[in-house]
């Protein structure tokens, strides 16, 4: 028995005021966005914004799909095409071209990275029994890409995982 | 009550941090009957035992209250400074310090070092128990209750323990003083807590109350009596009322129904808190105190894993924030003058403007370096563990050795000063072992019989060099090399300079100790020293001479987080090549430009051959200039190797603000970050050491495929 034990029990005022946001916290929204005429989507709490296109700084020997860095308010984020990524489409930057934000944890850091799609489309509302799973006859999208499938109307949209997105293989000089 | 203790905790630990380390040093100038120094150190152990009792950390608590028991000896005069006292002290801060950080780190700690120390403090208590009855006969009286605390802190090592299975009688007295209630404790709130700790009789006594027409509603007069059935020990009871201790008269007493009761009363009232413990319990400790030792040394002999935790904070003078505080001042009004003048602008007020912009620069480059103020420490932070590190390797090498410190206010940026901690101490431990020879070998040769280093810092340019320096044997150049050939580090015909000599110190490896000792000689450490020195941005030199002593010398930049820089462009990249490396800049010549063993490119300056790298190649990206003949060659030199590298324009030089593009991306070779230019554009900063390992790898892969195609050929 201590002091501290004693100032557990009594509660301390706004501990218990997050309680209502709980429903958001289940994450059952998910931003949508096309590559090419197929349609995706990401856990839309890791949205950290959607910006337009604007030219990155190339970092050397980067792989084909990390596009460079740009400045995010005084912090360095890399962009990243996903049409090049997942070979899916055709990367053309214009003016409609838009760049998700992302911010997901690893390990225990947080990671903002920004990825480059052709178009952002809906809120999408799914439930955990809507998402149905991928089946295994796989198109060119790794597995460990894809937390499930989505029936929305006539389409499928396909539910990414953030943290699988931001990990880039570290690169090595271009032998 | 209802405060939240934890949010103190990085306090305390802050401050125990502060105090062991106060503690540590005045036990190394510790002398006779410096009664001052001896009461700093009590004082010392005395707030972290508080401190660590405030937020429950008993083991804390236990062990520096031993401690603290025979620095009070000391401090009364009752017992000599003995040496022999003074290293079970120094361990004790040791075992101390083991405790705090696992509180810090949240982890286990290996507690058989701790229960060791604590018994030889319980012998070296007790030992002086006999002579000091006899010695103060006539104070008999003081002597056996000093005697009586001795036995029952040693026995608390082990009650801890070995009480939890037999369910005490203990009687409390609880007369709180009339303004308990006025301090906001609430007795309904202790009462509870004892309620707690097992079955429990109360009994208030009311008779104090006064009449209606005295009465004071903010006094209380009300006691308790209460009889607890329990099997927590002493300390847990007391724990409860440790926060009202000043404000009442507690009794605590153990009522045993058994025959040979013995009862010790305590008033915790008096000045410090001692405990109170059967006697007849306590006595076979000697024992008792070995074998859990023994146990625990088994248990956790695996080695702990030592997370450390980078702390948050950093202590900063007022002075560095008052001058900041009028920097922005000025600031202010330089931004009122310039929003003022936009508000009406016209052609003639051009002047005013830039007189505006002139002082705004001054302001921003004033505040920035008041900012960057704030993150420099003095570098005795670092050099704070060296007499201790010292103290203890002499004494176990047997060598006799003086450490002298200078420079000890040269400032030095936070970050560096975590980091170049550990580099120092091993090159320090190298300058005991290796450095300094044995006593009579210093005596055959005419030096004095007692070793010196001496730790210095000194600003020299944009750089921090802290010099370690030894008056011992040198580094003997024909044993270096002898070695390097045995391992094949070199060749036998190649002539070195000695600096190339003593670079070979720095290869993984590498060691010339004739016999392996468990303080070095191993060979593995230099080459970390090395690269965590060059990961800092820093560099070491040697300089040696054979029986007069080693100089080692640890260059290291000012900060991490700003650098002055050369902008340079490749293509349409803009690139930042940090100053600090640069020899020079240069319009390549013709006439300079060598093709040597196979389209190698080297260009003459002076009488150096520097081979020259085209940064497009290097990075795989498109440049307006991809001849030699018309380029600008900017030369730099990373680890003793100049080259010359191959860019398309020279651009403005200026100070950039480091970003790490680890945060949101990885480490990428060839850059050592990034940074944010006037138009908000990002720049990478050049890495030059791994440019040069990038260029020797392409140049090996090239060799390779070529060998590989002359094989295919026969």
């Amino acid at each position: 028995m201590n002091i501290q034990a004693l100032v557990d029990e009594i509660p301390v005022e706004g501990e218990y005021a997050l309680e209502g946001l709980d429903f958001i916290a289940r994450g059952e929204q998910y931003l949508t966005f096309s590559l090419g005429i197929e349609q995706y989507a990401v856990d839309i709490l890791s949205v950290e914004e959607i910006r337009s296109w604007e030219q990155p700084t190339h970092i050397p020997n980067a792989p084909s799909f990390v596009k460079g860095v740009i400045n995010m308010r005084g912090v360095i984020v890399p962009i990243i095409d996903l049409r090049i990524r997942f070979d899916i489409g055709e990367a053309k930057y214009c003016k409609t071209t838009v760049v998700i934000v992302l911010k997901a944890q690893h390990e225990n850091q947080y990671r903002t990275m920004g990825f480059v799609v052709d178009a952002v489309s809906d809120v999408l509302n799914a439930e955990e029994d809507d998402i149905k799973t991928t089946p295994a006859f796989g198109g060119s999208l790794a597995p460990h890409y894809i937390i499930g499938l989505v029936n929305v109307g006539e389409n499928i949209v396909t539910l990414l995982d953030v943290t699988a997105l931001q990990t880039i293989p570290s690169h090595q000089t271009k032998q | 009550m209802s405060i939240d203790l934890s949010q103190f905790i990085p306090t305390f630990l802050e401050e125990s941090f502060e105090g062991i380390e106060l503690m540590e040093s005045s036990l190394l100038n510790l002398a006779q009957g410096d009664d001052e120094t001896i009461n700093a150190i009590f004082r010392a152990a005395h707030s972290i035992k508080g401190g660590a009792g405030t937020f429950g950390f008993n083991h804390v608590t236990e062990f520096t209250h031993l401690v603290e028991t025979l620095l009070d000896e000391m401090r009364d005069g009752r017992r000599e400074v003995a040496q022999k006292d003074v290293e079970i002290l120094l361990d004790s801060v040791d075992c101390m310090r083991l405790l705090i950080e696992s509180i810090r780190d949240d982890s286990d700690y290996d507690d058989s070092k701790i229960i060791a120390t604590s018994a030889l403090l319980t012998t070296t208590l007790n030992s002086e128990q006999t002579s000091t009855i006899n010695t103060y006969e006539d104070t008999a009286d003081d002597v056996i209750e000093v005697a009586a605390n001795k036995l029952d802190e040693s026995s608390t090592v082990v009650v801890a323990s070995d009480t939890d299975s037999n369910k005490c009688h203990w009687a409390i007295s609880f007369v709180p003083e009339h303004h308990l209630v006025q301090t906001g404790n609430d007795p309904l709130l202790l009462l509870n807590a004892l309620k707690e700790l097992g079955d429990i009789t109360i009994s208030a006594n009311c008779n104090a109350i006064p009449s209606l027409t005295e009465f004071d509603a903010t006094e209380l007069h009300i006691s308790w009596q209460v009889e607890l059935i329990t099997d927590a020990n002493y300390e847990d009871i007391a724990e409860i009322f440790e926060w009202v201790e000043d404000d009442c008269q507690l009794t605590i007493k153990k009522v045993q129904p058994a025959s040979n009761i013995e009862i010790i009363d305590e008033n915790i009232n008096r000045d410090g808190s001692n405990t109170s413990e059967d006697k007849s319990s306590a006595t076979p400790e000697q024992e008792v105190v070995v074998k859990p030792a023994s146990n625990a040394s088994k248990k956790n002999s695996n080695a702990v894993s030592k997370s450390k935790v980078e702390s948050g904070s950093i202590r900063v003078g007022v002075d560095k924030v008052d001058s900041l505080i009028n920097l922005v001042g000025e600031l202010v009004i330089t931004q009122s003058m310039l929003s003022e003048l936009g508000n009406d602008f016209e052609p003639s007020k051009i002047s005013r403007l830039n007189s505006g912009l002139e002082q705004l620069l001054q302001n921003t480059k004033e505040l920035q370096e008041s900012v960057m103020r704030i993150r420099m420490l003095p570098i005795s932070f670092a050099f704070n563990r060296f007499p201790r590190l010292i103290h203890d390797l002499s004494k176990k090498m047997a060598k006799e050795i003086e450490l002298v410190i200078s420079g000890e206010q040269t400032e030095l940026d936070k970050t560096v000063m975590e980091q170049i901690g550990d580099p120092l101490v091993h090159l320090v431990r190298n300058a005991v072992d290796h450095g300094i020879e044995a006593t009579d070998i210093r005596l055959a040769n005419g030096k004095p019989e007692k070793g010196t280093i001496t730790l210095d810092a000194y600003h020299q340019g944009g750089s921090i060099v802290i010099e370690i320096k030894d008056d011992g044997g040198g580094i003997d150049r024909d044993t270096v090399l002898t070695k390097a050939i045995e391992k094949g580090l070199v060749d036998e015909s190649s002539s070195l300079t000695d600096n190339q000599v003593y670079d070979l110190l720095f290869e993984p490896g590498f060691s010339t100790a004739k016999a392996l000792s468990d303080i070095s000689g191993r060979g593995v450490g230099m080459d970390v020293v090395k690269r965590n020195i060059q990961s800092l941005g820093g560099r070491i030199q040697v300089e040696s001479t054979l029986g007069q002593g080693s100089n080692f010398k640890v260059f290291l930049p000012l900060t991490l987080a700003i650098l002055d820089g050369q902008l340079i462009k490749v293509g349409s990249e803009v690139y930042i090549i940090p100053l600090i490396t640069i020899v020079e800049s240069l319009q390549v010549q013709d006439a300079q430009i060598n093709r040597t063993s196979g389209d190698m490119v080297l260009y003459r300056l002076r009488e150096d051959n520097v081979p020259v790298i085209p940064i497009y190649k290097l990075f795989n990206i498109p440049a307006q200039n991809k001849e030699i003949s018309q380029a600008l060659l900017v030369v730099v030199e990373a680890e003793g190797q100049k080259v010359g590298l191959m860019v398309d324009d020279l651009l403005a030089q200026q100070q950039v603000v480091v970003k790490s593009l680890n945060d949101n991306y990885q480490q990428v070779e060839g850059v050592s970050g990034a940074t944010i230019l006037g138009d908000g554009s990002v720049a990478m900063i050049l890495d030059v050491p791994s440019m040069i390992t990038m260029a020797l790898k392409l140049a090996k892969t090239q060799q390779k495929s070529h060998q590989a195609a002359e094989e295919v050929v026969h």
